[in-house]
């Protein structure tokens, strides 16, 4: 069999992320270059702060004023920094226990090899030059031999609280339909359209999954169907879909090809919208140059009768 | 006593356990294509067939693949029609066990089947990892997997816990397994730094794959299996998110798992632990309290296969059939999912006396 076909996908959600008071003041306050952590009942003060003790689950909300230098904890030498890491040079990434803090921040620290790194180093943040109220706001760590910082109390009041964050992401793969699909896309391209055959119930599936959803055994007999088929059941779209150049009102239909035992779908053209219907039968018409049918148009076949497509329905 | 006393826990069997192999691409299959063969294969050990099974349970991931609700696309492996009773978990296999395990202590069902399969090949795993992190403080950072792991093995190393030429050592003893369905087998090289202190041999490999158990209850268990693994205990548990509040050289939520699952009430010969790197397998003997008698990870364990979502479900089926085969009469099987152990699964499995 010729090799399976392969196509890049890239997934981009930007999540818009509401804040809870706590990481509303940490955020807010790095944008101005102060660090926050919050305190826990029984005295502990933790950095990042979260809006709930992890260990007793209590809802905890004092805020504190730790320093911006601090203490490595753990470390991990990065010599190839990846996309969207706080660093496009070598880095270490680090846990730091800022002073005034009891539990570690994870970042980044600016060093110039993984030999001049150790746990127990001291550390001092580098800010963002434009801050926005993101953990990006600290630019990174960097090493640093002075004195403790000073640790205060802190309302965490500041006259524009940040209140919510947007969490870019992006993902990037390589997607294949597998074998089935593969089949079926290329013969499309061929303005052939392939299906398979279940060994067990003699269903054909088209478009070809590889399986059989009924029987759950693989369907490998390829059968050629259509290019003929029935409008099973369709209906009127009036809402114009963004990037897409169709003028509406126009018709989505579930079309059986002749040889079929699954309906796909398809845009009906070359009649006006409300004069399809069930039972039409329909041809696809393929662009110059196209891959797959733009749509489907009428044949001028009289309709089929009911009883050979109810079970498509 | 009074005889209207309510009956006891049923006892409940992993009575057949089949996978895949696991490998770097299998672009040429889809998901279903990848899976159909071992849900047909841990049928056919039993015998039973799908209108047979009383519960189906599954488990995977859409990110790893990119492919929303490709679980559903995945039923199409199973053959649910007529309807079938089904669930599925959006975590490791070994999670959906756990779910099926309950429906059949309910006594809704006798019989469970639970899968779970990942394809890593298609996208970055490292950057994919990202995306389970805290949104606010640490994903926007982009710490992939590996670096994670990376802090764990230092903070170990920091602590006197373990060194590289032992971390070398987990990792050749994992890879001189005979799995046939492993990817990485073999003399393999310590390799180079990939975040240091871990080197590509403390990695497990990616790759793609599926794994299938069936369970039962009871009598119907002896029906299906010479030697039913019974479960004796199952138990998962969590720790804080939050990297910078946790001890990462200790695993404290896999210790109490393993302490709720009867795990250390007497000693179990095997041990079957979803460490996927060196350093991970030192934090858990530790917590586990696992001593050089036992035998662990005869499978080649995470080091030498991974597949994401199914590696956890295989060593509680790698346990399984341990006890099936008699070459095990108590063995524990852990899961994890999430950085650096987060979370952890804990099943205490024994045979009959023989």
């Amino acid at each position: 069999m010729s090799a399976v076909l392969k196509a890049p996908l890239v997934v981009e959600f930007p999540f818009t992320r509401s804040l809870g008071p706590v990481q509303s003041a940490f955020l807010t306050a790095l944008r101005h270059r102060v660090v926050l952590g919050v305190k826990t009942r029984d005295g502990r003060t933790l950095v990042p702060p979260v809006e709930y003790d992890p260990v007793t689950a209590e809802e905890i909300s004092e805020l504190v004023h730790v320093g911006i230098t601090g203490t490595v904890t753990t470390w991990a030498w990065n010599h190839e920094p990846r996309r969207g890491q706080p660093l496009d040079t070598p880095f270490a990434w680090v846990l730091v226990k800022l002073d005034g803090a009891d539990t570690a921040l994870l970042h980044a620290l600016d060093a110039p090899g993984p030999d001049a790194v150790r746990t127990g180093m001291r550390v001092r943040i580098r800010w963002a030059e434009e801050p926005t109220g993101a953990i990006t706001d600290i630019a990174c760590f960097e090493p640093y031999d002075g004195d403790e910082s000073t640790v205060t109390v802190h309302a965490g009041e500041f006259e524009d609280p940040v209140t919510g964050i947007v969490a870019q992401a992006r993902l990037d793969y390589t997607y294949s339909p597998g074998r089935a699909q593969t089949a079926y896309i290329k013969a499309l391209a061929e303005h052939r359209a392939v299906g398979e055959r279940c060994p067990s119930c003699q269903k054909v599936y088209v478009p070809p999954r590889g399986a059989c959803p009924t029987c759950g055994v693989a369907t490998s007999e390829q059968v050629e169907v259509g290019p003929g088929g029935t409008v099973t059941t369709f209906c009127i779209v009036n809402i114009k879909a963004k990037n897409l150049d169709i003028e509406v009102p126009y018709v989505y239909a579930h079309i059986a090809l002749d040889g079929a035992d699954l309906a796909l779908h398809g845009r009906i053209g070359g009649i006006p919208y409300d004069q399809v219907r069930m039972g039409l039968r329909v041809e696809p018409v393929w662009n110059e140059g196209g891959s797959y049918p733009d749509h489907y148009r009428p044949t001028g076949e009289p309709d089929a009768d009911y009883e050979t497509y109810k079970e498509l329905l | 006593m009074t005889s209207e006393a309510a009956p006891g826990p049923r006892d409940i069997a992993v009575v057949a356990f089949a996978q895949s192999d696991t490998l770097r691409t299998t672009s040429d299959v889809s998901e279903v294509e990848m899976l159909m063969p071992v849900l047909h294969d841990v049928r056919a050990q039993t015998g039973l067939k799908t209108a047979d099974i009383g519960f189906t349970c599954s488990g995977s991931c859409d990110y790893l693949a990119g492919r929303a609700f490709s679980f559903t696309l995945a039923l199409d492996g199973v053959g649910a029609w007529p309807p079938i009773s089904e669930s599925h978990v959006e975590m490791d296999g070994a999670w959906a066990l756990y779910e099926a395990w309950t429906k059949l202590l309910s006594g809704d069902a006798d019989t469970a089947l639970v899968y779970s399969y990942g394809k890593s090949s298609p996208g970055s795993l490292r950057d994919v990892l990202t995306r389970q992190l805290d949104p606010y403080y640490v994903a926007p950072l982009w710490p992939d997997s590996v670096a994670l792991a990376a802090l764990q093995a230092q903070a170990l190393i920091d602590a006197g816990d373990t060194d590289e030429p032992e971390l070398a050592a987990i990792g050749a003893r994992s890879r001189a397994t005979d799995n046939p369905h492993a990817q990485l087998k073999g003399p393999v090289p310590h390799g180079d730094y990939l975040v240091r202190p871990l080197r590509t041999g403390d990695c497990p490999p990616i790759g793609d794959g599926a794994a299938a158990v069936i369970l039962a209850a009871g009598e119907r268990a002896r029906q299906l299996c010479a030697r039913p693994a019974w479960i004796r205990g199952i138990d998962h548990r969590i720790e804080a998110h939050s990297l910078g509040v946790r001890d990462l050289t200790d695993s404290p939520s896999a210790r109490l798992a393993a302490e709720k699952a009867g795990a250390f009430e007497r000693p179990v010969d095997t041990a079957e632990l979803h460490a996927p790197f060196t350093s991970q397998e030192v934090v858990l003997r530790k917590a586990l309290r696992l001593g050089d008698e036992v035998l662990v990870n005869p499978s080649g364990g995470a080091l030498a296969a991974n597949p994401m979502m199914a590696a956890g479900l295989a060593r509680i089926g790698e346990a399984a059939a341990r006890i099936h085969r008699g070459e095990s009469d108590r063995a524990l099987a852990h899961a994890t999912s999430g950085p650096c152990l987060q979370q952890n699964l804990v099943a205490v499995l024994e045979g009959d006396p023989r």
